[in-house]
């Protein structure tokens, strides 16, 4: 899933500083489960928001929605006949949420409560993890099922380098070296043949380097491309 | 055995303290309450096992919270105790109150009152 | 390995079969070529050749390439150090184009620290290309002259191609396969870590002497002579990849401040010593960080002077 963690309040709060009714919306995808978005997230961050303005005696009214997804134009239709009645709104859906809502509803603004972090999952209740980087042309298989682009901080294809010290990445001692592992799960599997000789240079035309990307369904389309 | 503490504390049940939410915390004191604790089991003795443990995170967030917006974490405590521990409620209560009139009534109240 | 692949001094050294003794030297922080002048001047005549660092431990300094021109200039022959945190391919390969134009003939293809431990942190990273890829390109453009893209490159660059190796970084068994993978990218020589742990290393070398690796490539092996506890304590702590025994921390403790760094030179001249000797070992690669007045003594007491002409 993306995974997001919420803006500080004070980061927010000064978004809508000179704003008194606002909007703020959830999304049930990626963000409900990684608690950063969903209905209860978009409860605590308005009530927070409250309780602050309420301390500056600067009451703010605010309103709250929790939208199926916000990365679907269908559900971000669903606000249409509301959407106008705010000075403006906060969304604690990923980047997407904010841009499909942007789009769609030129005369207000979307200010995103949430900074967008990485593609990942949980690892134990309450930590998330990176696990891609959406380069467009996967070969996790090539390196025991564990992907160096994404989680080596060098995106090494022929690693590890230097600076790997007992399991542990040189960037700091929390992250885990992922050519360790890989190295390790090689030569357990008695194949350490796959690490022999140099991976290929990576094209990154697939990756965010070759521009915008766009994925297109022939199938699913209905009208022109 | 009846033990007396402060009147002026509202006392909201819940069957464990895992049951309380950041949610009801926050409100609370958006409601204007100049304090909010919770009262769970001893840790290790919660019946369902991690409740009141649960219930300490959430009151560190809303400290947290509380201190990013400027008002003092103090007014929202966890206190652990046994069901058995009648006098120890009782004491904690009045802790609490007097922890709460030292630090005057929360600004939430006054800015509205002014308002 | 009959014909000469870029001419340099360094390669021919080693083709000679003399144990070459290599030099590094840091670039300045700003346009100060005479501070930079002054540093090399010390290592005229001492060595066979001397990295110029690119941007060494992520802190910004002045650029490897023209630091190895200045160098030249001095009289110096300069292994020019390229890693791939700061620059795509397409970057890469014209500075490799316009190193080898000004001059330049070796080169040492690396990695690079991480932007965390500079002086930019926020810096993005690139990382295009890793150090062993970087190899096979440097490669490509000398013995194919051509491009990664397979375009004919018009005069293409014949560098001495280097490559570092850190025999004390983890997975420690994995090490000597590594190694193996950047020779056989193209690595013509091989510069090490700065060795502490002689004894881990030792045990390395016997692993790549087992896999023949010593035949395929000069191997050199890097010392820092420790200017005090200090600075060892330091490296031990903050250096990425540095495997300082507790013993030579005890060893410098043990004698007195004015004297820790003699004690400090003894242990490199010592380590220089078993490496003339050590089997596969074809040259010593000194790191005496912002310490070049001090090469040419410790070149002298090593016995390695004078250096050959070849
Ligand atoms: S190889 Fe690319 S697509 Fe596959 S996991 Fe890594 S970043 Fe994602
Ligand atoms: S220590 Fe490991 S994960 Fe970190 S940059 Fe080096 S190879 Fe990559």
């Amino acid at each position: 899933m993306i995974v997001a963690d919420r803006k500080s309040l004070q980061e927010i709060l000064a978004m809508v500083a000179d704003k008194k009714k606002i909007l703020i919306l959830g999304c049930k995808g990626c963000v409900t489960v990684c608690n950063v978005g969903g209905l209860k997230e978009v409860e605590i961050l308005a009530a927070s928001m409250k309780i602050a303005r309420k301390k500056e005696g600067n009451d703010i009214d605010i309103d709250i929605q929790v939208l199926e997804r916000q990365c679907d134009t269908e559900y971000v239709a669903g606000i249409r006949d509301v959407v106008g009645n705010y000075e403006a709104a906060v969304s604690l859906a990923c980047g997407v949420g904010p841009q499909f809502l942007s789009e769609m509803y030129k005369d207000q603004t979307f200010y995103p409560g949430v900074n967008t972090t990485f593609f990942g999952g949980a690892v134990q209740h309450g930590i998330w993890e990176e696990r891609c980087a959406g380069c467009g042309s996967c070969a996790i298989h090539n390196f025991g099922g564990l992907c160096p682009i994404a989680r080596c901080a060098k995106s090494l294809m022929n690693g590890p380098c230097g600076g790997s010290s007992k399991g542990v990445c040189e960037v700091n001692k929390d992250t885990l070296c992922i050519w360790d592992a890989i190295v390790k799960k090689k030569m357990e599997s008695g194949r350490l043949d796959d690490l022999i000789g140099v991976k290929p240079i990576k094209s990154w035309k697939t990756a965010r380097d070759g521009g915008p990307r766009r994925s297109i369904r022939e199938e699913l389309v209905q009208g022109n491309i | 055995m009846r033990l007396s503490y402060p009147a002026d504390i509202k006392i909201i049940q819940v069957p464990c303290t895992g049951r309380v939410d950041i949610l009801h915390l926050l409100n609370a004191v958006e409601d204007g309450a100049d304090g909010v604790y919770v009262a769970g089991c001893l840790e290790g003795e919660c019946h369902y096992i991690s409740g009141n443990l649960k219930a300490r995170k959430k009151v560190a967030y809303v400290k947290k919270t509380l201190t990013e917006i400027g008002i003092e974490p103090e007014r929202v405590e966890m206190f652990n105790l046994s069901s058995a521990q009648g006098a120890r409620f009782a004491e904690i209560a009045r802790e609490m109150t007097d922890r709460i009139r030292q630090l005057g009534p929360s600004p939430i109240k006054k800015k509205s009152h002014a308002a | 390995m009959s014909e000469l692949k870029s001419g340099s001094n360094l390669e021919k050294v080693l083709k000679a079969g003399h144990f070459a003794f290599t030099g590094e030297c840091g670039p300045p922080k700003g346009a100060n070529v005479e501070h930079l002048k002054e540093k090399l001047s010390h290592l005229v005549g001492k060595v066979d050749a001397v990295n110029m660092t690119d941007n060494q431990t992520a802190v910004v300094r002045m650029s490897s390439w023209a630091g190895s021109i200045l160098m030249m200039e001095q009289g110096l022959e300069p292994n020019f150090q390229m890693v791939c945190r700061d620059r795509n391919r397409l970057a890469m390969m014209s500075d490799i184009l316009g190193a080898y134009a000004l001059g330049v003939r070796n080169m040492l293809c690396l990695s690079g620290d991480h932007q965390s431990f500079g002086n930019h942190p926020d810096a993005k990273n690139v990382h295009d290309i890793d150090s062993m890829q970087l190899i096979t390109m440097v490669k490509k453009m000398r013995d194919e002259g051509k491009f990664l893209n397979d375009e004919d490159i018009d005069v293409a660059p014949k560098m001495f191609i280097g490559a570092a190796a850190n025999p004390f970084a983890d997975p420690y068994e994995y090490r000597p396969y590594r190694l193996a993978n950047k020779i056989a990218a193209g690595a013509d020589f091989i510069q090490t870590q700065c060795i502490f742990n002689m004894e881990k290393f030792r045990d390395f070398m016997k692993k790549v002497v087992d896999m023949g690796l010593h035949e395929r490539c000069y191997i050199l092996a890097g010392v820092t002579p420790m200017k005090n506890a200090g600075m060892a304590n330091f490296m031990s702590k903050y250096v990425p990849g540095m495997d300082i025994p507790e013993s030579l921390i005890k060893r410098l403790k043990g004698v007195d401040k004015k004297d820790q760094a003699e004690e400090g030179i003894k242990f490199a001249l010592e380590q220089i010593q078993e490496f003339k000797e050590m089997k596969g070992v074809a040259g010593v690669h000194l790191m005496a960080i912002e310490w070049e007045h001090k090469v040419p003594e410790i070149a002298e007491r090593a016995g390695v002077l004078p250096r050959p002409k070849v």
